[in-house]
């Protein structure tokens, strides 16, 4: 990481009468990444984004965002950071260009400014035929939406989106997706809180998984599928046609392979890196027949039930 | 400070939008036309001796045929005005999940909670000053003599007395909105703390009064009196009470006291009650008018000090 930090904790922590609801959490997001916040209900995610923007304190540790302690400078982190919370609800008297104005107004936009801007971001979010009708009238997804464009409206540097895609259906939580992607391309710094992890994947740039307030996983999906896989190894399973001792000596003998395990005609091999090819080679000049070879990919699963279930 | 003014325009849109405004404003216009309606009947009638403060007249008379009188009507109607604006300023916003929403954005935590406040104070006032000029307007019409200048200031007094007693009502309803998440909780809580002041402290004042000094029919003067002296500090304890004194005070000038003890000896001793100037009928309810600022701000402060401290979750 390279960048400069926009969100930085430092032993955060929050502590409610009986339980930890967050234990000494240690994040650095830089700027323009996109932050996959993830675990299972209730193991602090919507907490942590609460510290993060002063809507509650934390008991001891602190959070800078963009350079400011939310704690004391609340309103600072706030001008600067849009968040969405998880049951997000706006005025339903009111249409869909009111709520955002009154946003823009809280925002200190100068009125005419706003008035354009409410105009170009409901539009952009795919609501600028439905920008009068009240919003006691919108379907989730356009809720949700709306949210996405109550985020955008006061061009913020960091956003945090807490379930956003929670209860919809598939075309909406696309789209959804696709919004904040899109975000994501004009530099914004995003965290993106779910429970939902095969969504997160398609956009985020990291993950940090939350278990009952610690995190115990941070980096690419990727990383974390094969730490979950096998404490960072590839696995591939050869099946050649009789295989004899020479060639699972051969293959012990080729570099970072750490393990080799027969059962059969299958082969089984642990190695540090993707080792297909050499494998193919030796297979073929130690006279064998290879049959079939695949690697292992880690799966979803593998990762939910490392980090989540274990967890429980 | 920052966001304030957009937080209170908004309020205040919401308010004079609101289904409920229309209901309270027909009601405003119904008290207006009764009470021009009862003075016509008894002012013609020549049952005022008094000729010096014709124009309080309007404002005290209670029909007999009707039985209507504006000051019962505003000490009912003020709490239901301030009850309907504050019940539902915080935990609305709660439960419509827009709280969370609203302090994500640059604005301090007592910014929302004073433009709530504010907007509420001023749509108060509206009704308040408008059921005041209706009355004076209409009354004016009827009976033909113009207020004189003291006249106009107790007018105003009035207003300001019932901006106050509304101001809290509306402190304890949005006290109310803060603690407790769900609206109708709040609302009714707010309600049941109205009810027990209306109906049933006047009934805990007198058991108390009875057990301090107990009187029979074989009572002298001097104890019923002293017994009425208890129940009327007692029930002081209640805004209610605090503002219909005050509000006598300040509509019948010749009103020289509020103790039960003055007033017996001065009837006895045959006194001519004379009007008291407006300075000395200010001093008289003094008291009074402190005291319903204070159990406002009273009510304001545990809320801002509730509603700073809370986590807001959007669940």
């Amino acid at each position: 990481m390279s960048q400069q930090a926009i969100i930085e904790t430092s032993d955060l922590t929050k502590a409610y009468h009986n339980f930890v609801a967050v234990d000494k959490l240690n994040l650095r997001v830089g700027e323009g990444e996109v932050f996959g916040f993830l675990g299972p209900n209730g193991a602090g995610k919507t907490t942590t984004i609460l510290m993060l923007l002063g809507l509650t304190e934390p008991t001891s540790g602190f959070a800078k965002i963009c350079g400011y302690n939310p704690t004391r400078e609340p309103v600072k982190v706030k001008r600067m950071v849009g968040y969405m919370p998880e049951k997000v609800g706006f005025y339903e008297d009111l249409s869909a260009r009111e709520n955002l104005e009154y946003t823009a107004w809280l925002n200190g936009l100068p009125k005419a400014e706003a008035l354009k801007k409410v105009k170009e971001t409901l539009e952009s979010v795919g609501l600028g035929e439905a920008i009068d009708q009240k919003v006691g009238k919108f379907s989730h997804g356009m809720k949700q939406r709306l949210g996405i464009a109550d985020v955008m409206i006061k061009d913020p540097k960091a956003a945090f989106f807490d379930e956003p895609t929670s209860g919809i259906d598939p075309e909406g939580i696309e789209q959804i997706l696709s919004l904040i992607k899109e975000m994501a391309r004009r530099k914004v710094t995003i965290i993106l809180s779910s429970h939902q992890l095969h969504q997160v994947q398609k956009i985020c740039t990291r993950v940090g998984i939350l278990s009952k307030g610690r995190l115990v996983a941070d980096g690419t999906v990727d990383h974390l599928g094969r730490e979950a896989l096998d404490g960072g190894k590839y696995q591939i399973q050869l099946q050649v046609a009789e295989p004899s001792t020479r060639l699972v000596s051969a293959i012990r003998d080729i570099k970072g392979v750490r393990g080799v395990e027969s059962a059969g005609d299958l082969l089984m091999i642990s190695c540090d890196e993707d080792l297909r090819p050499q494998l193919a080679r030796t297979v073929v000049d130690n006279d064998c027949l290879l049959v079939q070879m695949k690697i292992q990919e880690y799966g979803l699963e593998e990762i939910y039930m490392k980090y989540f279930r274990g967890a429980e | 400070m920052t966001g304030l003014a957009a937080i209170f325009r908004k309020e205040l849109a919401d308010h004079f939008n609101s289904k409920r405004f229309i209901i309270l404003f027909l009601l405003v216009y119904l008290a207006a036309i009764a009470t021009t309606y009862v003075a016509a009947q008894n002012i013609r009638s020549g049952i005022t001796e008094s000729t010096q403060f014709i124009f309080l007249r309007l404002f005290i008379v209670s029909g007999e045929a009707l039985p209507f009188s504006l000051p019962l009507f505003l000490s009912l109607f003020i709490p239901v005005v301030g009850i309907a604006l504050g019940f539902d300023a915080v935990s609305g916003e709660r439960a419509s999940g827009t709280l969370s929403r609203l302090l994500a954005q640059p604005v301090y935590r007592d910014s929302v909670i004073n433009g709530k406040f504010l907007a509420g104070l001023t749509t108060l006032s509206v009704l308040v000053a408008s059921i005041v000029a209706l009355v004076a307007g209409m009354g004016l019409r009827m009976i033909g003599v113009p207020p004189n200048a003291e006249e106009i200031l107790r007018i105003f007094g009035l207003v300001v007395l019932s901006i106050v007693y509304g101001a809290f009502w509306m402190s304890l309803a949005v006290l109310f909105s803060v603690f407790f998440s769900r609206t109708a909780t709040s609302a009714l809580a707010s309600i049941a703390i109205w009810i027990f002041l209306l109906l049933f402290m006047s009934m805990i004042a007198r058991l108390i009064a009875g057990a301090v000094v107990p009187i029979d029919q074989n009572s002298t003067a001097e104890q019923v009196v002293r017994f009425e002296e208890v129940y009327r500090m007692i029930s002081r304890i209640s805004p209610n009470t605090l503002y219909a004194e005050a509000f006598a005070a300040l509509m019948t000038p010749e009103l020289g006291t509020l103790s039960v003890m003055l007033l017996q000896e001065s009837i006895i001793s045959g006194m001519v009650p004379t009007p008291l100037p407006l300075s000395q009928s200010l001093s008289l309810i003094w008291p009074q008018i402190t005291s319903l600022i204070a159990l406002a701000a009273l009510c304001f402060a545990i809320s801002y000090v509730k509603f700073m401290r809370e986590e807001i979750r959007s669940t």
